[in-house]
């Protein structure tokens, strides 16, 4: 229920009741979501949403740290252990600005169906 | 960015396996607290790519399977009053009450409604004068200023037939139960990010300090979880203990202000049942005095209605992370996403529904 959704302001509507709406894309499906709670965001500004309400403007700089972390990780894992490692294959990690990334991630999902139907629980 | 895709690519998620394993060097279990954060686990098999000295057990973080049986039994009694419009997240609508559920209440001529945002109750009452709308308020922090913002419209606008039905509660209480309990196994936690997107996460300092365990602030792909784990693995293996935060892009220190301002204008913190652990003091949400005329509860006189647990359901162990779904002899026979006798095989955060969808039937 806690589920958040990154979304991209379009636009700021200003509401004369006090409680300011927004346009927000959803990779290109575009919601009206309350930015109460986000009274700062400008159109072009990433925001998590959750069930209609903006709760956190995304910071673009910290978004991409979790790249660096793992630089710099493995950058300190060739100091202690300079032999390559056999589970780490594939070319050099690309660069990190998100742009021309491949639409859809590799990492396997689901299996499609849940094959599961009577007699589990072993 | 989309800030989404970027964080499911394998090869950065082998780097953080390996990582992980080269880092590991004794047994350790952690607990995710969200249930997004469990399905996110499991959906991808990152549980079963740990090394194996790392268990990840999964916590209470699903509001739908922590509501309480007699909430349940309350909402599907306001729900069959003829003149109420009972509206609600899709989720709570198949989780089993003692007799029935809000499904069978909708089946059978009740007005029962699924919205997807608080306002959209709003909406109804406004346009529905002569409708009762009531709202099943179920969450933890990340809905509690939603539901907050509701409460609030609905009084500037002097909706005085627009109800909640509040069974709010609140993460760093259930977590304090869990490491207080005598069988207690979590050596570190993941904290729930959106939570902390609004709470921030200074709430989570003494508790880290009190009992001396890693928290770590995470997010919900599987790069951010591992992540997280990599880091809370790290912490356990240099024996630190404190909060850090993977999450920064969505999370600070302090949350969101305007959210936690409203939300304590509107509620105030009780003492709250929780399906399968029983009662914790401090750990729930209320509505103010000010806003007692869209308290449900007493409107509609539901305050009596009290119910025991079914003695088939195991929630309460899955939940406390004592039992895994697959070892409840009722997973996948007699309790299935389509006849649940509890609510984390009915919830999309609970872990027995997690377990039933990706085929997890053994270890």
């Amino acid at each position: 229920m806690c589920l958040g959704v990154p979304g991209k302001v379009v636009e700021v509507l200003e509401s004369p009741v006090g409680m300011t709406m927004g346009r927000v894309s959803f990779s290109g499906i575009v919601k009206e979501v309350c930015l109460a709670y986000t009274p700062d965001v400008r159109p072009g500004e990433w925001v998590v949403v959750h069930v209609g309400f903006a709760i956190s403007r995304i910071d673009e700089d910290e978004a991409t740290r979790v790249f660096d972390y793992l630089e710099e990780m493995n950058e300190l894992d060739e100091i202690h252990i300079p032999q390559p490692e056999a589970g780490l294959p594939g070319p050099p990690p690309p660069s990190r600005t998100g742009e021309g990334r491949p639409p859809r991630g590799p990492l396997a999902g689901p299996p499609p169906e849940p094959p599961l139907t009577a007699g589990g629980g072993s | 960015m989309r800030y989404v895709d970027e964080y499911r690519r394998e090869e950065d998620a082998q780097a953080f396996l390996g990582a992980i394993r080269r880092r590991v060097t004794r047994p350790w279990t952690l607990m995710e607290i969200c249930g997004g954060q469990t399905h996110t686990l499991v959906k991808f098999g990152i549980d079963r790519m740990l090394p194996e000295g790392i268990t990840m057990v999964h916590g209470p973080g699903c509001p739908v399977c922590v509501t309480p049986l007699e909430m349940i039994d309350r909402a599907v009694a306001i729900a069959r009053r003829p003149g109420v419009t009972f509206t609600s997240f899709g989720d709570m609508l198949r989780v089993p009450g003692s007799d029935t559920d809000l499904l069978s209440v909708k089946a059978s001529g009740g007005d029962v409604r699924i919205v997807y945002s608080p306002l959209d109750a709003v909406t109804l009452a406004r346009s529905h004068p002569d409708r009762e709308v009531v709202f099943f308020a179920v969450g933890f922090e990340t809905t509690a200023p939603a539901n907050a913002m509701a409460v609030w419209r609905a009084h500037q606008l002097g909706l005085e037939n627009f109800s909640m039905l509040v069974s709010h509660v609140l993460v760093p209480p259930a977590m304090e139960a869990i490491l207080g309990a005598p069988d207690n196994r979590v050596q570190a936690f993941l904290a729930a990010g959106h939570v902390c997107a609004v709470m921030g996460y200074r709430e989570y300092e003494p508790l880290a300090e009190r009992y001396r365990v890693p928290m770590v602030v995470t997010g919900f792909e599987p790069l951010d979880l591992l992540q997280g784990i990599h880091m809370a693995v790290e912490m356990l293996e240099e024996g630190r203990w404190g909060v850090e935060n993977q999450y920064a892009r969505a999370v600070d220190r302090m949350g969101n202000r305007p959210a936690q301002e409203l939300v304590s204008r509107v509620f105030e913190i009780t003492d709250r049942a929780w399906r399968g652990i029983g009662e914790i003091p401090v750990s729930g949400l209320a509505l103010r005095d000010e806003f007692a005329a869209h308290d449900a509860l007493t409107r509609f006189a539901v305050e009596g209605i009290e119910a025991d647990e079914p003695a088939e359901c195991h929630a309460g162990e899955v939940l406390r992370g004592l039992m895994k779904p697959y070892d409840c002899p009722a997973f996948g026979t007699r309790c299935t996403p389509e006849r649940p006798l509890g609510a984390p095989m009915v919830s999309s955060e609970g872990a027995c529904a997690a377990y039933f969808h990706y085929a997890r039937t053994e270890a």
